[in-house]
């Protein structure tokens, strides 16, 4: 019976308080809400530190330019250069642009006062994920000839022919159907979990507070909820490069769709 | 004729009431089934990926440990192959969220 204030106390907000937010100015189709002020800090921000970075280059980079060359050098060694091997140079400034745009999106997930990841909508992810859609469908066709391309796709080599009447329809649905939503919602899902997950924390250390004795409990939700924080700082970031690698191996194999 | 009008609106009045008593229970008993099914369904799309990132972090830090030079490769393929595991377990997530808030 004790333990009814307890459950009392610990009341979820409703989805909606948590991921919509009201529209600042505008209504309709035009409503500037948080989550668009986001994305055009996640756009800004970035353009910003890499125009910085290029404005005064020098040799020896420090400061600022030391820091973006790390950025470029780590998506050129660990995203670019696996995904999608020789001739990967022009593709990295669209790389560099999914990881910068989708990990500062993603890390106002645990900047005071914003707390809300860009990513966390669907909208947002969707986008990213039918750029790099067509990107590497219109970078197939280009490279290997439309009718090669889907050839290609369709019928892979080394499969016995009449395993194709499996194989085919499989290949055709999981590169054309499935690939711009599985690469969206692994980006959304992550993000809104890891957004759910700080603010039940949230939630938890509040209704803890109020309580009279029990408040000593707050010695273990507190660091939780400063260990999920931390926690999702890495996720955030993480997601940023599984979205970047995924399109640059996207983007490999319709170079190279024999292998 | 007044008291025959005052007593069909009663009866109308207490016909509705009986109506939507009978609606919230019903999306009380649905909103119900669908916690449950949310529940469920969550739960039993996070055991496959659960045990299959387990055996891909598992083999990754075995090819690390035999092989140390090659763990940057290794790592990459690693988080390649957790992205697409974990691609089902998220779908449960995403059916979660669709039972039980929307």
């Amino acid at each position: 019976m004790t333990m009814t204030p307890v459950l009392a106390a610990l009341e979820f907000p409703p989805i909606e308080n948590v991921v919509e937010w009201p529209a600042m100015f505008g209504d309709g189709w035009y409503a500037f809400n948080k989550i668009a002020l986001i994305a055009l800090i996640a756009t800004a921000a970035p353009a910003l530190l890499f125009f910085m970075a290029g404005r005064r280059s020098k040799l020896v980079p420090r400061g600022v330019q030391s820091f973006v060359e790390a950025i470029i050098s780590f998506v050129e060694n660990q995203v670019a250069k696996p995904g999608i091997g020789t001739g990967y140079e022009p593709y990295m400034p669209l790389l560099i642009s999914f990881f910068c745009f989708i990990a500062v999106g993603n890390l106002f997930e645990v900047i005071p006062f914003f707390q809300m990841p860009l990513n966390a909508r669907m909208g947002a992810p969707l986008v990213l994920a039918l750029v790099a859609y067509f990107f590497f469908i219109i970078v197939g066709m280009k490279h290997n000839g439309a009718r090669n391309y889907l050839r290609m796709v369709a019928f892979p080599s080394g499969v016995p022919k009449a395993m194709y009447i499996l194989v085919t329809p499989i290949e055709l649905v999981s590169t054309f159907v499935v690939r711009p939503f599985s690469h969206a919602i692994r980006l959304f899902a992550n993000m809104l979990a890891g957004h759910i997950l700080l603010v039940s924390f949230g939630v938890l250390c509040i209704a803890v507070w109020q309580l009279k004795l029990l408040v000593v409990l707050e010695a273990l939700t507190f660091p939780g909820l400063i260990a999920f924080t931390a926690f999702e700082i890495g996720v955030s970031l993480i997601q940023a490069f599984v979205f970047a690698i995924l399109a640059s191996v996207y983007i490999g194999g319709a170079l190279h769709p024999e292998h | 004729m007044s008291t025959i009008g005052a007593i069909t609106e009663q009866a109308i009045e207490l016909a509705q009431s009986a109506e939507l008593a009978q609606e919230v229970e019903a999306e009380d008993a649905q909103s119900v089934a669908a916690a449950e099914g949310a529940g469920l369904a969550y739960g039993l799309a996070a055991i496959g990926p659960g045990i299959g990132i387990g055996y891909l972090v598992g083999q990754a830090v075995q090819a690390m440990a035999r092989q140390p030079e090659s763990a940057g490769q290794v790592q990459t393929t690693m988080f390649l192959g957790i992205a697409f595991t974990e691609a089902l377990a998220l779908l449960g997530f995403v059916v979660f969220i669709m039972l039980k808030f929307v």
